[in-house]
């Protein structure tokens, strides 16, 4: 029996109700958002259920949606179920005055880091991390690089003179 | 300042017990630029505490402001052991964004390219394994093969080590007759090698004794730990992305997947050298393959993505138009959400990529291996000699430039 998209979708609507939303289906691979409360609780009934059995975590991310207001800030999971080769990916939202999330460590060794790197560059606050530090920015950094109001230096700045890179001074922009 | 340097102490104990070493960030031995600062107890390791981030480079970040094409060279620079996979995987991630359907001769071309980047990474790694164990031969002996392969590289796309290798769609040019050679003849000549090779180290009683049993993961903590690749397979779980999810017609080539049992330094080795084998195997396949296919395809029609031919540019319209759009990165490209794997040379190197439509990704998250194992190594090394701890971390093949991004 092989596992389809449609059945993993039945049984988390079946287990969670109303709350997960925004299924879709991109590429093959089906997605949904969950709301931050339950983020522990979908990983582990996705865990533990004899036919969902996703128990491989390929990847963590956030990502920053500064339009999105009340959950500019969102934790990416893509789960994996190695057996029956089926991957999916859901979102937890969090608002950016508020960034806890609960932690996946205790379920996936992989998150340690994956969520140290998720707070060092979105500043996204792991309730429960056991070191929940800085890992690829120097410690002292105060703030997040990679929200979106950071923007990369814009390459045609003016104001600075920068002669020995080709813009600015006397050579011009 | 990590936990494990203040070590709480019975009460009344005069001094500390441990001796606290720092091994890197630039000890010749760590082969890249990390930190671990160890607790040792004599020559016991009791801690390990990896510090990871001395060179990176913001390359998530870089990469939401770069037009797609741009975003190539990031990669290169990831694994720079393996680049032309780097490259591949990331074109394939668009092409899938993009729907672009490739020509099977592009597919079997790209095969070619990640097989040798596969066999150059492993024979690294594996021979490091060596010098670390005091075997410097091996080191020497096959690192003249992988010029070979860079000098395959460099009739292809003109460089070396960061190759920037292909475009979107297929490659920038064809593969010209000194390239057929040149891989011909690492592929009559690298076996005689990697058999040597393996009768230097695999039965050596003294290497041997010194991988077995070192740096030893279970199959259920790998998967855990989100292990991938060779590391993986070694502790006995045969996932490979080329045989999960075929990419680039990975599908058509026979091979087979070795894996290991106990998950050592050890079985590591051999299942780097066995890839290697059935990497050189599907490149022979590749090349018969080729044979039957017109040889002058090697890239497909996708004029909005792809460079046109510069004499077009200076005699058509259409051509002149696409030119300018591409290179000033004014090509807008569908939205869209994906997540795509290829099978790095040190485990599933995945593009996380979100784009909203623009010149740029909105986001793109580059899925390293090494990063997410590496995070195993203080569970893997307790309790080991110091010299154990360099020779598992130089056979888990840790790359900085992948760890640090």
């Amino acid at each position: 029996m092989s596992l389809t998209n449609e059945h993993i979708k039945n049984r988390l609507v079946e287990k969670f109700g109303e709350a997960l939303t925004n299924f879709e289906e991109s590429h093959g691979m089906m997605s949904f958002h969950a709301p931050k409360e339950i983020n522990l609780k979908v990983l582990q009934f996705l865990y533990d259920e004899e036919d969902l059995q996703f128990r491989f975590m390929s990847d963590l991310c956030g990502v920053h949606y500064p339009d999105n207001t009340g959950a500019e800030l969102a934790v990416v999971y893509h789960l994996h179920n190695m057996v029956q080769n089926v991957r999916l990916r859901f979102k937890v939202f969090t608002a950016v005055a508020t960034p806890q999330i609960f932690t996946a460590t205790q379920l996936f060794a992989t998150a340690n880091w994956q969520e140290r790197e998720t707070y060092d560059f979105y500043g996204i606050d792991f309730v429960g991390h056991p070191n929940l530090r800085r890992i690829l920015n120097v410690d002292e950094m105060d703030y997040f690089p990679m929200r979106k109001e950071f923007p990369l230096e814009d390459q045609t700045r003016v104001d600075k003179d920068d002669e020995m890179f080709g813009r600015g001074g006397s050579v011009g922009i | 300042m990590s936990d494990q340097q203040h070590i709480q102490l019975p009460e009344g104990s005069i001094e500390k017990q441990t001796n606290t070493l720092n091994l890197g960030p630039t000890h010749p031995a760590t082969h890249g630029v990390f930190q671990n600062i160890l607790e040792l107890d004599g020559e016991r390791i009791v801690s390990a505490t990896p510090t990871v981030g001395y060179i990176h480079r913001a390359f998530e970040k870089i990469a939401e402001r770069r037009p797609y094409y741009q975003i190539t060279p990031l990669t290169d620079r990831l694994n720079y052991c393996s680049a032309p996979i780097n490259n591949i995987g990331w074109h394939l991630t668009v092409e899938k964004l993009l729907g672009i359907k490739t020509p099977k001769r592009v597919d079997y071309l790209r095969v070619i390219l990640m097989e040798l980047a596969r066999i150059t990474d492993h024979l690294i790694c594996n021979s490091v394994i060596g010098v670390d164990s005091g075997a410097f031969t091996g080191f020497l002996y096959v690192m003249q093969y992988r010029e070979l392969v860079y000098e395959i590289y460099e009739e292809v796309c003109g460089s070396r080590l960061t190759t920037n290798i292909g475009r979107f769609g297929g490659f920038e040019r064809n593969f010209n007759e000194t390239a057929f050679r040149k891989i011909q003849k690492f592929l009559d000549e690298y076996p005689t090698v990697l058999k040597e090779f393996e009768n230097l180290f695999t039965r050596n009683r003294i290497f041997m004794e010194r991988t077995q049993g070192v740096g030893a993961i279970s199959a259920e903590r790998a998967l855990n730990y989100g292990f991938t690749g060779p590391n993986l397979r070694a502790t006995g779980v045969d996932y490979d992305v080329r045989v999960a999810t075929p990419y680039s017609s990975y599908e058509d080539f026979e091979f087979t997947i070795p894996v290991g049992t106990t998950g050592d330094t050890y079985d590591r080795f051999l299942v780097r050298n066995a890839e290697q084998w059935q990497s050189l195997s599907i490149i022979k396949q590749a090349m018969d393959k080729l044979k039957d296919l017109p040889s002058d395809v090697y890239h497909t029609d996708v004029p909005a993505y792809y460079l046109p031919d510069k004499e077009d540019v200076y005699t058509k319209m259409e051509a002149l138009i696409y030119h300018f759009k591409i290179v000033m990165g004014e090509t807008d490209i569908l939205p869209g959400e994906l997540y795509n794997a290829v099978e790095g040379a040190n485990g599933e190197l995945g593009f996380y990529l979100i784009s909203d439509g623009g010149r740029s990704p909105y986001r793109l998250h580059f899925r390293r291996p090494c990063f997410i194992y590496y995070q195993a190594y203080p569970e893997m090394v307790k309790g080991a000699m110091l010299s154990d701890a360099i020779i598992c971390m130089s056979s888990l093949n840790l790359i900085a430039g992948e760890l640090d991004a």
